[in-house]
This record gives structure tokens, sequence and C-alpha cells, in this order.
């Protein structure tokens, strides 16, 4: 795409872009695909130089490295740090690269060695414990969501061009959930992570009457310990709201703790 | 005042004379888990649909008049020039057919700060402004605590407010438009039994509230109770998550964000609803943060609420319709907030 780029008479250089993907589905590569209405304006902002889904040429010559997926092998952390080098900013694009996404839900178990089994049998494979792309390397940015949601990466891309501040929903789905005056999943009888969970996806699945499975991870004042309690309250069991935080991985450090919690009671429960 | 008496059958007539504009009314929206029917104000197309004697809506109706979002003005520049465009949103008039007194008396709050302050806003304006409201009375909910906020009965602010009788509508008509209306349905000017009716139906209506809220020297009480360790207690439970604001007829709190358009031809200026509870409420350039933690924020929720628009205007900012305590999935209501600062909880 060419000709100058300008904002109210300034004239703003257009990135050169890269997408990458480690363990991951590619969906957050495909939604921004997903939306042709605005697929033209959106790509003449950057000058995309390396795109696998979409195109043949590769550059390792790019400003803006956007890297889908979870670190699973040792390849991927070598990948990882070239992009690293490259890149003026790394973004970390969905759940996965942000927080170890779906993958990391294999790190519950303890014993890689027989996970792999299970899954590949005998054939020879590298797997490691998925991991956020931020145990590897510096992530810049970070834009969340399983998948990410494509008006986001629109808004996030021209606040990057004009030079704006990037900021995130500090508040929980609720708040967007409430504007849509959706009906609240728990007057249905079904569990919602919206409480807890970073808004910013105008809260997707509520409005399909779907609860939340906090794919966009904590929001910044998540009260746990009194979603524990709204859960308990509406009769959803521990082990259904554990599914749920587990799922993407944004929740792991709650989680280790939940879980600490149950063996400690546990532990206490025998030895009465 | 003028009183006015029609027959039941003559309901569905006076809709049809108003449907001659958009009308907004209680419908039901869903059946809850417990196969309870929840009740939201929506665009009324069939008579049918109304269900007027709605116990209370989860929702109030504020998003036609504060929208939870709203574009508040749009630029774009070429080499010409630039143009702006500022749109208050509102087309047409609304008729809201059967707003219970609460929330009139919740537009009429608003009013005071949105329409008769020093800068009244044109996007609240235009809207209020173009607003027919028939009223209608309601059933005490057991979350309801009104009566104790004043806001039980209504003067002003309405076109005209139905109070069912059994077999006939009392109506008080407020406005000549109301009255033009009433003129081209069966009506007749109340009488003496009328009155008596309307009196019995009231003295019923008062015995049927159960839940409390004390005002008395409260805002004293909230000045004294400034650093009473209950607010620390509600705070602990409070999710920052914003909804009590969001169903409240009367929250108006926002903030706005300009965008920046795809093409980099222009901008968006939209205003977001926002809520005291918020984390980032009170946040300001640099990061800093006047009210970092929840029990502070919740507590000044309270604060604007029952003290600081007590002060300035004499009356209470809450009209008690119960539907913040409803919905917090946290449990934290008004009468049980204010009944443990006052130390009865
Ligand atoms: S459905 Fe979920 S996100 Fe929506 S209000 Fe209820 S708990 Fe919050
Ligand atoms: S509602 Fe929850 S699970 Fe669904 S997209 Fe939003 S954050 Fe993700
Ligand atoms: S009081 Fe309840 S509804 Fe309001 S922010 Fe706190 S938890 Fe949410
Ligand atoms: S604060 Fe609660 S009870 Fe008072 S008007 Fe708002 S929603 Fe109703
Ligand atoms: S300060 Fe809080 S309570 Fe007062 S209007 Fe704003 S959101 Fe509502």
């Amino acid at each position: 795409m060419s000709g100058e780029l300008s904002y109210l008479g300034v004239s703003l250089s257009r990135p050169r872009v890269a997408f990458f993907e480690l363990t991951s589905c590619e969906g957050c590569q495909l939604q921004i695909f997903n939306k042709e209405a605005t697929l033209i304006d959106f790509l003449s902002l950057v000058e995309p130089v390396n795109f696998r889904e979409v195109m043949d040429e590769k550059s390792n010559d790019y400003q803006i490295a956007f890297v889908e997926g979870a670190v699973t092998r040792q390849d991927e952390v070598v990948k990882l740090q070239k992009i690293r080098e490259n890149a003026e900013i790394l973004v970390a694009l969905g759940s996965c690269a942000c927080f170890g996404g779906v993958a990391q839900l294999k790190n519950r178990f303890n014993d890689m060695e027989w996970v792999k089994k299970e899954v590949y049998g005998d054939y020879p494979i590298d797997t490691q414990q998925a991991r956020p792309l931020s145990a590897e390397v510096k992530v810049d940015l970070e834009i969340y969501g399983c998948p990410i949601k494509k008006e986001e990466v629109e808004r996030i891309v021209v606040d990057l061009l004009v030079g704006k501040a990037i900021t995130h929903p500090k508040y929980p789905v609720c708040m967007e959930c409430k504007a849509n005056e959706n009906i609240c999943l728990f007057d249905l009888g079904e569990p919602c992570l919206g409480p807890v969970t970073r808004g910013g996806c105008d809260s997707w699945c509520p409005n399909s009457r779907m609860g939340c499975w906090g794919c966009r991870g904590p929001a910044e004042a998540a009260n746990m310990d009194q979603m524990i309690k709204i859960m308990a309250r509406h009769g959803i069991s521990r082990e259904t709201m554990l599914d749920r935080l587990e799922c993407f991985g944004g929740f792991a450090g709650y989680v280790e703790e939940m879980r600490t919690d149950e063996t400690n009671e546990d532990i206490q429960g025998n030895s009465e | 005042m003028i009183f006015r008496v029609f027959n039941k059958e003559e309901l569905s007539a006076l809709f049809d004379v108003l449907a001659e504009n958009i009308i907004v009314g209680p419908v039901e929206k869903a059946l809850d888990k417990d196969g309870i029917p929840l009740y939201s104000f929506e665009l009324v197309r069939d008579y049918e649909e109304l269900r007027l004697q709605y116990p209370s809506t989860k929702i109030s109706a504020k998003k036609y008049f504060l929208p939870h979002n709203e574009t508040l003005s749009s630029f774009s520049v070429d080499k010409e020039g630039w143009t702006k465009h500022v749109d208050y949103n509102i087309y047409k008039p609304l008729v809201f057919f059967g707003m219970h007194a609460c929330d009139i008396n919740a537009l009429n709050k608003l009013d005071k700060v949105l329409l008769e302050s020093v800068y009244p806003t044109p996007y609240y304006g235009s809207k209020r402004k173009n607003m027919f409201i028939v009223g209608v009375n309601c059933t005490p909910q057991s979350h309801c605590f009104c009566r104790d906020m004043g806001a039980d009965t209504v003067q002003h602010g309405f076109d005209m407010f139905l109070t069912d009788l059994g077999d006939r509508y009392f109506v008080e008509v407020l406005s000549a438009e109301a009255f033009n209306y009433l003129d081209r349905i069966n009506s007749r000017e109340a009488v003496e039994v009328d009155h008596l009716d309307y009196m019995k139906r009231v003295k019923e209506r008062i015995g049927k509230f159960t839940s409390k809220v004390d005002t008395t020297d409260l805002t004293k009480i909230l000045d004294m109770e400034f650093d009473a360790e209950v607010w620390r207690e509600w705070g602990e439970k409070c999710l920052s998550c914003g909804t009590c604001a969001n169903v409240c007829p009367t929250c108006y709190c926002y903030g706005v964000d300009e965008q920046v358009d795809l093409d980099l031809k222009g901008a968006h200026k939209i205003k977001h609803l926002h809520s005291c509870n918020l984390l980032d409420f009170a946040e300001v350039a640099g990061g800093h943060n006047f009210r970092p933690e929840s029990y502070i924020r919740l507590k000044y929720r309270y604060y604007h609420k029952h003290r600081g628009f007590v002060e300035a205007f004499e009356e209470s900012l809450c009209v008690g319709c119960g539907r913040c305590g409803e919905a917090c999935l946290a449990d934290i209501t008004v009468p049980e907030v204010i009944a443990s600062v006052r130390g009865e909880g």
C-alpha cells in the first residue's frame, strides 16, 4: 500500500510490521483478516513485511512484531529471541502469547514425558511447559483475548501511529456487559467469570448468553475471594470455577493459590 | 391538577393514540432460572407486549436519556478544510409508557444537575425535553425503599400518571398534551368515589414497604463515621465492577475518549458512562490514583448519593429503587450499608 500517511496535516511514517506464530491456532492472526469492511484501511496504515497467512515475502527488517502463541519448544525460544532482536516493539498478540493460553492446560500435568507419550506416542518431539512470551523476552505491549478483538487491535495500531498512550480497560467484563444490558448469567443459573476478568471484549460471550471464561486474564482489581463466594452462593462447584480459571492461563497465580488452599484443607481434613 | 378516570378496557385505546409516536415501556425480557420473568424498558410496537403491572426492571431506562456509550461529536479533515459534526442523538420524541414514581423522580434529580446547572448538557437536555411520560403506580417489592428516600410519589416531571383502581385507571394530568390525548379516548372527570378509591389504594400501598433506610441525621452520621471499620468490610466484598452505577437511574458519571478514525481522516469523541467504584475513577495524569482502595471508592459512592448531593440540593441522589442491591453479585445493598454505618447492621 502506498501513499503518504498523515493525521491533521502531520505526516506519519508507515511502520513495517511482521506477524509470527509460535504454539497457537492462528485464530488471532485470522481475526485481523476477518473484518473485510475495514481491512483495506487497516492494511494501509502499516507495511506488512512478514505475514505467513497472506503473503510469501519474508523480511527481517521490521519495526513492530506481532507474535501469536505460547512458547513450548526450544526452537521457539530461539525464534522468539531473534524476533526480539529485530523488533523495536514486540507485541504479544492474544492470550497464548500473553498467558500461555489453551496450550498451558498441559502444565497441569507434572510429568511432561507422560503428556508427550499420550499425545504423540513414540514420535520424537520436543515439548516443554507452555509459557507466555514474557517468560523468555521483554514484551512491550500485550493484546489480550482468545481470540483478540479486531476493533481493539485497530485502535491500538492507530494510537501507536499517532503517538497516543496505549491503554487497556482496567474494569471487569461486567462493566461492558451491563452497558450492553445483558441478562446476568447468574440470574440464569450459570457461571461467569465476568466480575474478575479484564474488560475490552465488549462482553463478547455474555452477549451470546455464554458465561465468561476469563480469556483476557484478571481485571486490575480482581476480587477473587468474592468471586469464589459468588460461585458458591449460586451453587456452582469449585471445580467448575477452576476449569474456567485454568483455561487460558491468565489466572495462573490465583489457581495455584486455590489449589494450595484445597491441598491444605485436605491435609487438615485427613488429620482430624 | 386535573384528575380524570377511564375504564381499563380503554388502556389499549390510549396506547393506540400514543402509538403515533415511538413508545418505550416495560416488557418481559427473559425468564430467570426459577422461571420468574425479568423486565426491561424496550421499544413497544404491540400493546400485547406491554407489562404495566411489572414489579421493576433490572436496569433503569437510562439508555434512553444517558446512553452507556454515546458519540458526542466527530470531525473530518481534508484538503479543503475541516468539518465538525455534533449530534445530540435524538431524532424523534419518545413516549415512556409505564414509569414508576422512583424513575420519574430520578429524572427530576438528573434535571437539577444536567439541566438546571451552570452548564446544562444538551445531550441530556434534548432527550429529556423530547419525552412524554405516562407514569404508573406500582407494588413495592422487597428491595424497594423509595418511601424512605421521599421518592415513592412524584409531583412533577411527567405528563400523566395512572393509578390502577381495579376496574379503572385514575389519572393525574400534568400537561396539555396529556389532556388532549385523554380527550381522544373515553375518559371522564374524576368524582368523589374515585378520589376515595384512590386514597384507599395509596394507603394499601404504603403498608407494603418492607425494606427500610433510616435517613434521620444521615448526612451528619456519614460525617462522623467517615473512618468507620464497616467501610473496609464492605470494600472487601466489592468487585469494583460498576454494576451498581450501570443499573442506577441517577448515576451520571462518565469519561470521554477521542478515537482517531482508522483512515486517519478524522476522529470521534465518545462518551462512556463510568462508575466511581471502578479502579481508575480517580486516576489522573501520571497514573496517580486518589482512591486506590476499593473500600474508599465504595464509601464515596455513598457519600455522593447520601451526603454531598443532599448538601447541595436538600435531597438524596438515591431514589431507593433498590436496583443496585439486586444487581450486586457481592450482595452489597443500600439498606444494609446505611444500617451498618448507623451501627445497626
Ligand atoms: S453475565 Fe457475567 S459479565 Fe455479565 S453482569 Fe453477569 S457476571 Fe458480569
Ligand atoms: S467474555 Fe470473557 S471469555 Fe468471552 S471474550 Fe470476553 S473475556 Fe474472553
Ligand atoms: S457495590 Fe456491588 S455492584 Fe457496585 S461495584 Fe461493588 S460489587 Fe459491583
Ligand atoms: S443507588 Fe441504588 S437504590 Fe439508589 S437510585 Fe441508584 S440503583 Fe436505586
Ligand atoms: S460519583 Fe458514583 S454515585 Fe455519584 S453519580 Fe458518579 S458513579 Fe454515581
